[in-house]
């Protein structure tokens, strides 16, 4: 009895040592490989003090390019939300031919590397693409402009909402809709008092990572945009720019500022996440 | 699902404005660019696209960038799945706050990875400055390829394996124990049995974002041919030297591997449904 007692003990002790070891591993991992970089980055900017700091990031085509990216986030976010929700109201809610398709690839620009993504657009909207022509033509451009870089974060960013909603709609069902109709409730006011309040953490979800997304593109912006100082560059391309003219502080100080915005995104997903599990 | 006349037409199932507006969106932004670009690359002939892909330059850059993808899904496979077992099985200190920050490369841009990854490993910073005594380079080099596509892709399988992990039965695991069983049998029969469609899912979703990630390569690679520069940044490299022809050959050949991709993860979704059921 008190040897089998004894040979438990030993047991558990060596499991409680074999958890301690794994624990410490992947926390070890998890702080080297993931926070140290931050940490190394925010030394870096702050190296020759926070006057060069602030400097770096006052620059006329700095402000430019921090302005540039909320004017496209922003005009991103109206048009994916509300195309997002018509996408996912038919698709949940509609049977066609071709459905299949049309579901399977939403998800395809999550899949395609922002730099083909970049290049489809020029081969579609540049001067003598298909549409480009055409726009041209009329006077517009698109290409090496701000509608190009608007098309081009369009598309990286497509899925979120509507991925993000067509679960939620798919489960809500039918009834609450039907018998808002039945009640005598129009179209529209089914629409914004019962479809839309049954989705709006899901929603607000994929507008989180819709604004995330939007402000950190970089590669498919970069190839439709060329990246004209003061003109045609965001806040990505400025921290390349800068990067690549070595002026490392310039390059360091803009990222301080897009990572902090990051985090602060990233906690207001993590509460939208729990409000989205509650209800 | 037959529903009378009058709740169809509620339940905008004929409603065709949505599903024309549902077209648009997804023909302008995802199915005409796609088009445009496979179309302009077979124009010359599917032999002027061989020729495209086969320079060396390019076998080079697409060789590179499958074995940095694959060596960096190993290393993900293993520690992600290490540290979503450790977030569900152990209680330890910041746990929460940890569990908060598995999403932080998703959040920060790539830009910014590149950069930060450049501040902690680049030779003239410690970590950086005493790698390079010991005769490692980081930066602008083949492991800061890989550091860099761990970081932005580190998420995808914890968080692939995270809820199957939680929602999975103690049962089965203590039986396996009271039979006398070690840890690391059950480990082997039992619960990678249960968590490997999970774990499969995620590499696919890590392999995807590697084979075209851009901006963090772009800045910690140095693009250097024939030693650093992978597919994206290849034919990033061409369209800014004008040569459209020399881009479209890879460009269509990692549209073709993200195809590939999305079809693979359609089937795991079926399989792992059915693997489901079974268990």
């Amino acid at each position: 009895m008190n040897r089998s007692n004894e040979m438990v003990k030993v047991i558990r002790q060596q499991r409680r040592l074999g958890k301690n070891i794994l624990v410490a591993a992947v926390v070890i991992w998890f702080f080297f490989m993931i926070l140290m970089p931050v940490f190394g980055i925010i030394r870096e900017a702050f190296r020759e003090g926070l006057d060069v700091f602030i400097a770096a990031l006052t620059a006329p085509e700095s402000i430019h390019s921090f302005v540039l990216t909320l004017w496209i986030t922003m005009a991103t976010v109206v048009i994916n939300t509300v195309f997002g929700i018509i996408l996912a109201i038919t698709l949940v809610k509609q049977r066609f031919r071709g459905k299949l398709f049309v579901e399977g690839i939403v998800d395809l620009p999550f899949a395609v590397s922002p730099v083909v993504a970049g290049f489809m657009f020029i081969l579609l909207f540049g001067p003598r693409g298909w549409l480009g022509s055409w726009f041209e033509a009329g006077g517009i451009k698109i290409v090496y402009a701000l509608p190009g870089m608007l098309i081009a974060t369009l598309f990286v960013t497509l899925p979120f909402v509507a991925r993000e909603i067509i679960p939620v709609l798919k489960e809500f069902g039918l009834q609450q809709e039907e018998s808002a109709y039945v009640l005598g409730a129009s179209k529209w006011q089914t629409f914004w008092k019962v479809t839309l309040p049954s989705v709006k953490w899901g929603l607000a979800y994929g507008i989180t990572l819709t604004i995330a997304r939007s402000i950190g593109e970089f590669g498919a912006v970069l190839v439709v945009s060329g990246s004209i100082i003061n003109k045609t560059q965001t806040a990505t391309l400025h921290i390349h720019q800068q990067f690549t003219d070595y002026n490392y502080v310039g390059a360091f100080s803009a990222a301080i500022i897009l990572a902090v915005a990051s985090f602060i995104i990233l906690t207001t997903m993590q509460r939208i996440y729990r409000q989205k599990g509650v209800d | 699902m037959n529903k009378p006349g009058f709740l169809k037409s509620l339940s905008w199932g004929g409603d065709l404005t949505l599903r024309s507006l549902s077209f648009f969106y997804v023909g302008l932004l995802i199915i005409l660019p796609i088009a445009a670009i496979t179309l302009e690359a077979l124009r010359g002939g599917l032999g002027s696209l061989w020729r495209n892909i086969l320079t060396p330059q390019a076998i080079y850059a697409i060789k590179l960038t499958f074995l940095t993808a694959f060596f960096m899904v190993v290393l993900n496979v293993i520690t992600g799945t290490a540290t979503a077992w450790v977030l569900v099985r152990y209680r330890f200190p910041l746990k929460n706050l940890m569990n908060a920050l598995i999403d932080l490369p998703f959040a920060i841009p790539t830009v910014v990875t590149g950069i930060m990854l450049v501040a902690l490993y680049g030779p003239k910073s410690i970590l950086g400055g005493f790698l390079n005594k010991q005769g490692i380079e980081v930066v602008f080099d083949k492991p800061g390829i890989i550091l860099a596509l761990m970081y932005v892709s580190f998420p995808f399988v914890v968080r692939a394996v995270q809820p199957v992990l939680q929602e999975m039965d103690l049962d089965m695991e203590e039986a396996a124990k009271t039979l006398g069983a070690s840890s690391f049998t059950i480990f082997r029969r039992i619960v990678v049995p249960t968590i490997i469609p999970a774990i499969l899912t995620g590499a696919a979703l890590s392999f995807s974002r590697a084979i075209g990630e851009f901006g963090s390569i772009a800045i910690i690679s140095g693009n250097i041919p024939f030693k650093t520069q992978v597919a994206s940044v290849y034919i990033y490299g061409e369209l800014e030297s004008y040569n459209q022809q020399g881009a479209l050959g890879l460009s269509v050949a990692l549209l073709f591997c993200s195809f590939l991709i999305l079809v693979f993860l359609n089937r795991l979704q079926v399989w792992s449904r059915k693997h489901e059921q079974i268990q």
